[in-house]
């Protein structure tokens, strides 16, 4: 079996045959330094190293600095930059036209948290299949610095002064709502980002990853929550992920039976965790519960993948569509036939 | 018996003729009892309309519903009581005072009030013995009351019983146990009033023809069945009345006309209950992009809430059908009261130079052909369209001409697939997604799935050129917004065309939309009778059709009948002709209730000086 890592070395291609280049997109107008740069480029190495066709993949935003990210990669595949806070039914409908793409949504704090909590917490509950990322910077960037929801209590900011709220920890919004898949991640570890986007991708429902994606321009002041130095201080790693897709051999070096746990996902692939300090079951949703709300003041950065149910049904479960996409069904499959509108005059009484 | 009776029939016999309102108590399960009535009558050849002005209640409030039988086919309301069934206590008094000198009272004898007027027929029921009687099961009782003034009036005005089986077994749906509980009161409350009501009222009905090859059925299940037949994929939607049963009837409908006759046992469509109207349009936005025939289904509120996705849909292109069932507003307004009151608000949503395809069915048949139709227009033009309908027509029962299969193929408008692509390759000609190569305005698109190098782009709300780029450049954002309205030059020559009567010798001209039509009907005609005749157009569109503004232009006197208090139609006509708005007169009102005949004549005759 030929490993995609050969592939890479050997040719300068994936096992489809593209290239690095064949994953990217418009240069990026965001401020060098970005967070949500950084993200991006793990979301291209993501599927490139997935070999998955970038026309398989439909990208979906709202509006923010992130909002815009999708811009910059995958540049061959379709996508639909939405309204601010309103990223989640379009995507919900759009996927509707073909069942076998997969969706991939860029989303802020501010988008996801504020303006558009209501919707991000029912695409969760309906389980659409679509790795939803929430490029989380404390901050609104694109409307130059006021606080966002997720901004923690006390932190002072230059326009605005300090924030008299708690924050809202997107998480365990995402753990209450019956998601599926639950990971928080740090733009600076981008080996993590780069394997939870991919079991996000692979995942069979929704995948929400909340990425702490520093804001160079109005938020990166040292040792705050949303900072580079912060994260950096801070992070707290559940365990060392990696994603291994299906047909692909686990190999696995020095490691000792008891120390990794393995998820298998829907269609065969494994998440491998290797435990570090603490032996966390991410299948455990009240301990999930739990830890976050532990952690939610404890001014530690807990990242990984926090909760996993590999095997819930899909929205797509819910429903009877045919195989063949709705969008290339024929005008002979949507309009009932001729005869039948007699059938239907007569059940008018 | 000790009523007053003392007046005997004077008039001639009345037949066909007339309007029967029923006060009752909202939950009560009058409305089976009122609309089998409706459907016996429709059953017997006569034509007939009901109307159910209805509390925002779920049970308690007074509710009324009025049914005209006309052997002229007029369906519009009419502002007059032959006949009320009063059985709510708390509007004895006021129901009394409705009906009209000579004509007939019918009350549940329970009620121990007096009754006052001595200038109609009187007829006291007996509804809880008769109930009891027929040995109904004691938590049905109050249900099954109402059964009791349907068997007495088939007695006394001569409806057939047969034709009430037959309004029965539809209405149950064949369940027998309900079909013949229900019939047996009906007998016995019938027999009842053979034995002990003498006849003092001039009324009856007698068995026509006009019926025979008509449907009886309300707008929005017309309006959902003629999406089906227009091939809907995808149903967002969010529940509010008057829209609701709109929704309902998809869920209903669909699984029986939708399965896939190729990969059997599959289904072609999805319907998604959303949390909010603002994810309902997102989602069928969404789903319109993604090549979906996409719609979702609301009433003003919703619409309200849905301006910022619409005016997204117009700038980025999205094909999505969207069905308001007006209501009143403002704000909440009168949630169960109609009105013809959101076409302001359909032509100007959402900030910034917005324009709206809006459609304005003014029948149960127009609702069924708008259904199908609505997508077809919505692909052509990339763009939302909206169709205005509203509660009277969508939520009461409407005798109409069958619905008719669609007469032309779906147009999926410009879309570009794998060998679309490859065929414009060898053409040397560059596809673009906002690029106008037809010179009418409307490009073509390509969608989600599509493999073919650079067919996939990226959409957005923001400045962008004719490959989908972003831009800020000031050309670039004018040219596209000019292509945009050239679109709409071009939404002109394909709508539904205004529906015109042109008379010799018309002294003025009438223009109304939707359902304003059944009311305009019967008021042109009595117009007629006194010697008044007009020309009329009913508007079917928007943008307005070259006959609209022809139609403006020929009439130095037009009146814009519409239900609303501004006078909404006759703003936009206004702005669409300015060179010709003193030809315009505004004669609208927003009572709750539809337009009648009589007011409509009333408010020309006084604008005519007559
Ligand atoms: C309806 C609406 N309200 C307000 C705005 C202005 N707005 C644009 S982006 C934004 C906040 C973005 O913050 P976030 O989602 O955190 O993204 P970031 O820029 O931080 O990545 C706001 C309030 C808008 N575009 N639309
Ligand atoms: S303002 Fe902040 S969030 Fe926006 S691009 Fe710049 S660094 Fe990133
Ligand atoms: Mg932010």
């Amino acid at each position: 079996m030929i490993s995609a890592i050969n592939v890479i070395q050997e040719q300068g291609t994936n096992a489809i045959g593209l290239s690095r280049n064949d994953y990217r997109g418009a240069p990026s107008s965001l401020c060098q330094g970005c967070g949500h740069n950084a993200i991006a480029n793990q979301i291209i190495s993501a599927c490139y190293e997935l070999n998955i066709p970038p026309e398989q993949i439909v990208k979906f935003s709202g509006i923010g600095c992130s909002s815009k990210s999708p811009a910059y990669f995958l540049g061959r595949s379709f996508g639909f930059n939405g309204l601010h806070g309103r990223m989640p039914s379009l995507a919900l409908g759009a996927l509707f036209a073909n069942k076998h793409l997969r969706g991939l949504g860029v989303s802020g704090d501010g988008d996801t948290a504020s303006i558009g909590m209501g919707q991000f917490k029912h695409l969760l509950r309906r389980n659409l299949p679509f790795l939803y990322i929430v490029e989380n910077n404390g901050v609104y960037g694109l409307t130059k610095g006021q606080f966002a929801p997720t901004a923690e209590q006390g932190l002072t900011l230059k326009k605005q002064g300090v924030n008299p709220y708690e924050p809202i920890d997107i998480c365990l919004e995402a753990l209450a709502s019956n998601a599926t898949f639950v990971a928080r991640s740090f733009a600076g570890d981008p080996r993590q980002v780069k394997e939870l986007i991919k079991a996000g991708l692979m995942h069979r429902g929704i995948a929400v990853i909340d990425i702490i994606s520093p804001c160079v321009t109005f938020h990166n002041r040292e040792g705050t929550l949303h900072s580079y130095t912060g994260g950096k201080e801070t992070e707290s790693p559940l365990h060392e992920i990696s994603f291994v897709p299906r047909r692909e051999e686990i190999v696995l070096e020095n490691f000792s039976e008891g120390q990794i746990r393995e998820v298998r996902l829907h269609d065969g692939s494994v998440i491998v965790l290797k435990k570090l300090s603490r032996d966390y079951d991410p299948t455990n949703r009240s301990q999930a519960l739990c830890m976050l709300a532990d952690e939610f003041n404890s001014g530690r950065l807990v990242t990984g993948l926090i909760y996993i149910d590999p095997d819930r049904p899909s929205m797509f479960d819910a429903y009877n569509l045919p195989e063949t996409p709705l969008n290339r069904l024929s005008e002979d499959r949507l309009r009932p036939p001729r005869q039948s509108i007699e059938k239907v005059n007569a059940l008018m009484f | 018996m000790g009523y007053p009776n003392s007046i005997k029939q004077i008039q001639p016999d009345v037949v066909n003729n007339f309007c029967i309102t029923f006060s009752t108590i909202n939950g009560s399960g009058s409305a089976t009892a009122n609309v089998t009535l409706l459907r016996a009558l429709f059953k017997m050849g006569i034509p007939v309309s009901g109307k159910n002005i209805f509390p925002s209640n779920i049970q308690g409030l007074p509710t009324w519903y009025t049914l005209r039988i006309s052997k002229h086919g007029f369906l519009g309301r009419l502002e007059k009581d032959d006949i009320v069934v009063a059985m709510n206590p708390a509007t004895f008094y006021k129901e009394q005072e409705f009906v009209l000198p000579g004509g007939a009272f019918y009350y549940a004898d329970d009620i121990k009030l007096p009754v006052t007027r001595t200038d109609i027929a009187v007829y006291p029921m007996p509804v809880k013995k008769i109930v009891q009687e027929a040995n109904v099961p004691p938590k049905l009782r109050d249900y099954a009351a109402n059964m009791v003034y349907v068997g007495v009036l088939a007695q006394m005005l001569g409806i057939e019983l047969d034709k009430i089986y037959l309004a029965l077994d539809f209405h149950f749906k064949g369940k027998s146990s309900a079909i013949d509980l229900n019939f047996s009161i009906i007998k016995l409350a019938a027999q009842w009033a053979a034995a002990h009501l003498e006849k003092r009222d001039p009324y009856y009905v007698e068995p026509m023809s006009i019926t025979k090859d008509h449907i009886m059925t309300d707008g929005n299940t017309a309006a959902a069945l003629g999406s089906i037949y227009g091939g809907v994929q995808f149903v967002a939607w969010y529940p509010i009345t008057p829209a609701s049963s709109l929704a309902e009837a998809l869920h209903e409908y669909a699984p029986l006309l939708r399965q896939d006759p190729v990969e059997t046992g599959k289904e072609t469509y999805a319907i998604v209950q959303a949390e909010d109207e603002i994810a309902a349009i997102g989602m069928a936005i969404g789903a319109g992009w993604g090549g979906l025939r996409a719609m979702t289904s609301t009433s003003g509120p919703g619409l309200s809430l849905m301006t910022e996705y619409l005016g997204l849909a117009y700038f980025a292109e999205t094909p999505v059908v969207v069905w308001d069932i007006q209501r009143m507003g403002p704000s909440t307004g009168l949630p169960t009261r109609t009105a013809q009151g959101d076409l302001t608000e359909a032509y100007f949503l959402s900030h910034g130079d917005t324009q709206y395809v809006i459609l304005l069915p003014g029948s149960v048949k127009e609702c069924f052909e708008f259904g199908w139709k609505a997508f077809d227009f919505a692909e052509r033009l990339q763009t939302p369209v909206i169709v205005l309908s509203d509660l009277d027509l969508g939520m009461n029962q409407w005798m109409s001409e069958p619905f008719e299969y669609p007469n032309q193929p779906m147009d999926r408008g410009k879309v570009l697939w794998e060998d679309d692509l490859e065929k414009l390759s060898h053409k040397d000609l560059h596809w673009g997604r906002y690029l106008d190569l037809d010179g009418d305005g409307i490009p073509y698109r390509t969608l989600p799935g599509n493999t073919y190098p650079g067919s996939a782009y990226f959409t957005r709300g923001t400045g962008h050129d004719e490959f989908g780029s972003y831009s800020e450049e000031a050309e670039v954002w004018e040219r596209v917004m000019k292509r945009l309205s050239k679109k709409f030059e071009t939404a002109r020559s394909i709508l539904p065309k205004p529906v015109m009567d042109i008379q010799e010798n018309s002294k003025f001209g009438i223009i109304s939309c939707g359902s304003a039509d059944f009311a305009i009907h019967e008021a042109r005609y009595e117009l007629e009778q006194a010697g008044i005749v007009t020309d009329y157009m009913r508007i079917r569109s928007i943008p307005f059709s070259n006959e609209v503004r022809d139609f403006i232009r020929d009439h130095e006197r037009i009146y814009v009948v519409e239900l609303n208090r501004d006078g909404q139609l006759k703003q936009l006509l206004t702005l669409e002709t300015p060179e010709f708005a003193t030809h315009l007169r505004q004669i609208s009102r927003a009572d709750g209730l539809p337009l009648s005949a009589r007011w409509i004549k009333e408010q020309i005759l006084v604008e005519e000086g007559r």
